[in-house]
């Protein structure tokens, strides 16, 4: 039995809104990966929730009619994973997803939840910062769309309203028209671990696939959210694709990252696997996007 | 104060409906109010996978998931897989051929994520069957003779 105060369920977003503005202190539960867990270790205790669960319009992934890819916030990651738009368009998104905890993990845990809770370690996340991705949030007044960057304020915190749920996260079409991307977990076990650090980047090269046109990269676990490595990025653009240039490009991300010491992981640790996933992770994406090294 | 709901779904194919209390765990209900005992409770914190269940022909670790959200679905047990007379499944007997079992607490979980791999027809390489595995712990075998047990019955259905 769970130590829950009350539980209000949602079978619709209408619903959901409505429950939010009822009940200000009620915590809101999606596939409940995280909420559940914390409830049995004591932390989130004695609480009301509002079941979204039940929502069956919020899960799915639509390919827009402007191109842009849709995914419902209660889409599991192992529906991501095996969607054939998420395969064609943002094959990264799903290699990501299949790397969380383990099957039944994938087949209850929700990327809403995954971005909802804040945590640098999401392993959704990283790819998400490194495709630009929108957070479409809605409340009493309608939608609002925010870039994934500013949605997470804080570690663990994140901009949603008294009002509001996460309905959806929108990959714009222009953000992965021909970009290859490929996404690093580094953990101490191969199922069922924590990210130590990950990585995440897309890569756009030239049609002669000799010219960085553009290189994003992300971080997961290199600061108290995830992050994008933007002097690297910036150092990289226009640059030529060389062995040096990579080399000189994952060296560049220690001016972005800022890792700590956590009983997992060293700084240094994590400092030295930023470098060397960022290096791996865009030398792969050369290679997807039929570039040579 | 407590909180109960109506909850109608389908059990090992047969439609069934309970109240429930709105804080049971699916496993709390499955072993409380219908004595499905092969779901067992190992960590209740989606770790172990000794809770496993199907759930719409997915896997889903039962500790994590409220009694209440089976309301509507197709739940599948261990006991399921039962013939009529209490005729062992082939990936039951899988499993004490190839000395796949031990203690046995992890064993009707690791089954079920056996039915899902075995149910979806295709064929998989050792190595994806370790990773479609891999949310069970297991204190005794090894795993070894587990993915022994899914292999062979997987050939052999596929008519290897
Ligand atoms: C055994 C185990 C292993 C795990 N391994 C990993 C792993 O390897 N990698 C990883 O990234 N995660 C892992 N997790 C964590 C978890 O599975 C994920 O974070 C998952 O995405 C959470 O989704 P959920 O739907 O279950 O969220 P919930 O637990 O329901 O919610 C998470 C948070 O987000 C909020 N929330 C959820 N949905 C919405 C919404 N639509 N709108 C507003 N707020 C919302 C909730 O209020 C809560 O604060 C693991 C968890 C377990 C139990
Ligand atoms: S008891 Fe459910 S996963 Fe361990
Ligand atoms: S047989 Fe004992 S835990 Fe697996």
């Amino acid at each position: 039995m769970y130590d829950i105060k009350a539980l209000y369920e949602a079978h619709s977003v209408d619903e959901a809104i409505k429950l939010r503005l009822e009940h200000p202190d009620a915590q809101i539960l999606a596939g409940g990966s995280d909420v559940l867990v914390q409830i049995r270790e004591g932390k989130r205790a004695g609480k009301e929730l509002i079941s979204i669960y039940m929502i069956d319009d919020m899960r799915g992934v639509t390919l827009c009619d402007n191109g842009d890819i849709r995914i419902g916030s209660l889409t599991s990651f192992s529906h991501i994973t095996k969607n054939e738009i998420i395969q064609k368009y943002i094959n990264v998104l799903g290699e990501a997803v299949d790397m969380v905890g383990s099957p039944q993990i994938r087949n209850i845990g929700t990327i809403g939840g995954n971005t909802c809770n804040g945590v640098t370690s999401a392993d959704s996340a990283s790819t998400l910062f490194a495709l630009d991705a929108l957070v479409e949030l809605t409340g009493e007044n309608g939608k609002r769309v925010v870039p994934i960057a500013d949605f997470y304020i804080k570690a663990g915190v994140v901009d949603i309203k008294p009002d509001e749920i996460q309905t959806a996260i929108i990959i714009p079409k222009e953000k992965y028209t021909d970009y290859y991307g490929h996404y690093i977990k580094y953990a101490m076990r191969n199922a069922l671990d924590i990210t130590t650090t990950g990585c995440s980047v897309n890569v756009k090269l030239s049609e002669d696939k000799k010219t960085f046109l553009d290189v994003r990269i992300a971080y997961g676990v290199a600061g108290p959210v995830p992050m994008r490595a933007k002097s690297a990025e910036t150092y990289i653009k226009g640059k030529s694709v060389s062995e040096e240039n990579i080399k000189e490009f994952s060296n560049a991300v220690l001016e972005d990252v800022n890792p700590r010491d956590s009983w997992r992981a060293s700084k240094a640790l994590r400092q030295h696997l930023c470098v060397e996933l960022a290096y791996r992770a865009i030398k792969e994406c050369v290679s997807l996007a039929g570039g040579e090294l | 104060m407590a909180q109960y709901k109506l909850v109608k779904f389908t059990l090992n194919g047969k439609k069934v409906e309970q109240m429930v209390d709105v804080r049971a765990s699916l496993t709390d209900m499955l072993r409380n109010d219908y004595r499905m005992t092969s779901v067992k409770k190992g960590c209740e914190v989606g770790e172990c996978g000794a809770c496993n269940v199907l759930i719409n022909g997915e896997c889903f670790n039962s500790c994590i998931y409220l009694a209440v959200w089976a309301d509507g679905k197709e739940v599948r047990t261990l006991e399921g897989l039962l013939g009529e007379n209490g005729e062992l499944s082939d990936i039951q007997q899988a499993f004490i051929d190839e000395a796949a079992v031990q203690c046995g607490f992890c064993t009707p979980g690791v089954i079920m994520s056996a039915v899902e791999i075995l149910e979806s027809g295709r064929d998989y390489t050792d190595d994806e069957l370790r990773k479609l595995l891999s949310g069970h712990l297991c204190r005794c075998t090894g795993y070894e003779n587990i993915l022994r047990a899914v292999r062979k019955t997987l050939d052999k259905r596929l008519g290897k």
